[in-house]
């Protein structure tokens, strides 16, 4: 079943399209990537989602039902732009935002007191939130998202000014929220986070789904059949006869790219092995989501 | 519904629990307090001096005593010609000498008593020695012209415009008008200050929302008129416990004050130095205001005040908010959009000013039906018994108003808060107004 369902969803502020006819579908219990440059209509998307603003057109289904009529839970959104009441104390807040999401006072606090707990940070309970650093107020503002226990969980550049310590903190709780059955839909323009993290991608430019897909099945169908071949000895072959051209030639490895998809590697290996060159390492190189991105973008822009 | 009361427990609470708020509850009356007590402190220190002045009154005009309303100067009659203590002034044992002539002429209006000293007396002993002369001579006249003071005090008519009504069944009494003028002129006067003062605290909060950009978060959650309805409630509560406050506090403070102060306020009315026909005067007056005041329509007046009082807030509050929710982090932007909020609620001030003294001009009547002004002017006009009518067609008016307005800013407050980088201007707030979803 799908977690999320987006359907020809348009939304236009005054003479200009924001988002274009979207459609995807988010696969429950996955993390799934919105991808786009700035300004291409994320923002606008997920403030659909959120029930911020409503589409003029299309349709957008929750768990397969309509948006107004599921219970606020549902969703837990951690916005860009991070804000919490500078004046409210850490728990006092977190309790106060999770009853806005229909929990009772006590199991609000029984979930903020659980998460504070995991974080290892229950020390702050008391603590405003204008005397903790940059980094800890966006752990609280992780916390704000999830204490509610949403099935959805909308992160828009969750891991933003987070050391590598308390990113990986965050990119451990969002695993484990996956495998109790959440479904999370990640927003970024960080490739390297994507392909990391993220099992299903769409890629959204000027408003239009320009791609969309699994990861790994976007990086095969974007593949260009280049090969890293790495080598001891002296290279004795001109990888031209083969039908392969030299992308780049340094110290002892070899990129070579297939002048056309009919050559398989296994040809060229056993040339190489025949030609008495010791192979230590061979593989394909796929092309990184950045490449297709920055690629995907630019021919958009240029039709 | 379960929303907007979360909301406006927050709202609600955050401020109450403020130190500022605690503080400035607590403080104004007090700092009321002291001020009062530095003025009586300034005002008492002039006279503390003691100054002996001799008198010398060979026709005993003044009597044998003679004392004035400063109880620091002591006089001292002396059997001594002026001359005599001119030379003895010379080793200052006393102030000064007043010389009171004999009264040549008992028909004379005009009268000079001679002051020697080398010191200037201030200003407020000169007069109040002269006005104690001036009672003297009064009475040293009427004794010579054979006068009766009973027969003069006959004289003295206290006149008072006594109103009925012909066709409407309406107690009327003279100093109606003055007991509601001042009634209302009280509750004007609050209704400007509370609107002005709580409406601009909905737009701070508003703006401090949209500023540290938590507002995304919560109408994720919440719908942003709930959001918007929640703050409006929230600071109105404020608003009430801290004149509830106030109004206990006040009088207890100032009790306490006057009883450290050694200021009694029946020395202020000064009764025993008046004659006992203008006491019962007095008392009547006061137990005729008191009359008046219970005789005033309560039942109609406390409702329908609290009715404007709530629907005023709510309208400007509302409308606060959404120029909160139009401006950013820039105040100054903010009061070129409050200006032209402010001008009804001001106008309606100058109004409700007018209407206590002349409550039944048409001007009046016509703003005390006009909404927005009449959330001011109305309230003023309501001891004066306003017809029905008026009071009906100014009730539906601003009800009807007050919800569009609300309606009208939830609009524009909606769009307000997720824009950011944008001038608003009222041509940009009027086109959000038509901005769907």
């Amino acid at each position: 079943m799908n977690a999320l369902s987006l359907q020809h969803v348009v939304k236009t502020y005054h003479n200009h399209i924001a988002v274009n006819d979207v459609s995807f579908d988010v696969k429950q219990g996955t993390i799934f990537g919105i991808l786009g440059p700035n300004g291409a209509g994320k923002t606008s998307m997920i403030r659909i989602i959120t029930s911020i603003t409503a589409a003029d057109q299309g349709q957008v289904l929750i768990n397969g039902k309509a948006l107004g009529t599921l219970p606020p839970n549902q969703i837990g959104y951690m916005p860009e732009e991070r804000g919490l009441y500078k004046k409210m104390k850490v728990a006092e807040q977190l309790i106060y935002l999770a009853q806005l999401k229909g929990l009772s006072y006590h199991d609000a606090k029984k979930n903020v007191k659980m998460w504070l707990e995991k974080l290892d940070i229950i020390s702050w309970w008391d603590r405003r939130i204008d005397e903790l650093s940059k980094g800890m107020s966006q752990k609280i503002q992780f916390i704000c998202t999830v204490a509610h226990e949403p099935s959805l969980i909308i992160l828009d550049e969750p891991f933003s000014g987070l050391d590598p310590i308390n990113a990986n903190l965050i990119k451990d709780e969002i695993y484990n929220l996956k495998e109790n059955g959440a479904t999370i839909l990640f927003s970024t323009h960080r490739m390297e986070q994507v392909e990391e993290i993220c099992e299903d991608i769409v890629l959204i430019n000027k408003g239009k789904n320009i791609l969309y897909g699994n990861v790994n099945q976007i990086k095969r169908d974007f593949k260009e059949n280049k090969y890293s071949i790495k080598y001891e000895g002296q290279l004795s072959i001109d990888p031209a006869q083969q039908g392969y051209s030299v992308v780049n030639h340094k110290d002892n490895e070899l990129i070579l790219k297939a002048d056309n998809a009919n050559h398989t590697p296994n040809d060229l290996l056993k040339t190489l092995i025949n030609s008495n060159v010791g192979i230590v390492g061979f593989s394909e190189i796929l092309p990184s989501l950045n490449e297709i991105f920055i690629k995907q973008v630019e021919s958009v822009n240029h039709e | 519904m379960n929303n907007i009361w979360l909301i406006t427990q927050r709202e609600y609470l955050t401020r109450v629990k403020n130190k500022a708020f605690i503080l400035t509850t607590l403080l104004a009356p007090l700092g009321l307090l002291v001020f009062f007590g530095a003025v009586g402190f300034v005002a008492s220190q002039s006279s503390d001096e003691q100054k002996i002045i001799q008198i010398v009154d060979p026709s005993k005009i003044l009597g044998d005593k003679f004392e004035t309303k400063q109880k620091n100067l002591i006089f001292v009659m002396s059997n001594e010609n002026v001359d005599a203590l001119k030379t003895k002034y010379k080793d200052k044992s006393f102030y000064g000498i007043l010389e009171v002539a004999p009264l040549k002429d008992s028909t004379s209006t005009e009268y000079n008593a001679m002051w020697y000293s080398d010191d200037q007396l201030a200003l407020d002993e000169t007069s109040a020695i002269s006005k104690s002369i001036e009672n003297k001579i009064r009475d040293y006249k009427l004794l010579k012209l054979n006068i009766d003071q009973k027969a003069l005090d006959h004289l003295e008519t206290d006149v008072t415009l006594e109103p009925h009504s012909i066709l409407e069944d309406k107690k009327v009494s003279s100093i109606t008008s003055m007991v509601s003028g001042a009634l209302g002129a009280v509750v004007g006067y609050l209704m400007f200050f509370i609107i002005l003062l709580y409406g601009s605290q909905v737009m701070r909060s508003v703006m401090e929302e949209k500023i540290n950009r938590i507002v995304e978060v919560l109408i994720s959650s919440v719908k942003p008129f709930e959001l918007m309805m929640g703050k409006v409630l929230g600071v109105g509560l404020v608003g009430l416990t801290q004149i509830a406050i106030w109004a206990i506090l006040m009088p207890i403070i100032s009790m306490i004050g006057s009883k450290m102060m050694g200021i009694d306020t029946s020395q202020m009315v000064d009764t025993a130095s008046m004659p006992p026909e203008m006491m019962n005067s007095m008392t009547g007056k006061i137990g005729s205001i008191l009359a008046e005041l219970k005789n005033m329509n309560w039942i109609l007046i406390v409702p329908l005040t609290l009715f404007y009082f709530i629907a005023g807030y709510f309208a400007y509050a509302s409308l606060f908010a959404a120029v909160g929710s139009a401006v950013g982090e820039d105040i100054n932007e903010a009061q070129s959009l409050t200006f032209p909020l402010m001008l009804p609620l001001m106008f309606g001030f100058y109004i409700s000013i007018s209407a206590i003294s002349a409550p039944d001009s048409t001007m009046v009547v016509w703003a005390s039906m006009i909404p927005l002004l009449s959330s001011v002017v109305m309230p003023v006009r309501l001891p004066f018994d306003p017809p029905a009518w008026q009071i009906i067609v100014s009730v539906v008016s601003l009800i009807v108003f007050s919800i569009f307005l609300v309606w009208l800013a939830a609009r524009i407050y909606r769009v307000g808060i997720l824009m950011y980088g944008k001038k608003a201007s009222f041509k940009e707030l009027a086109k959000w107004v038509f901005y769907k979803g």
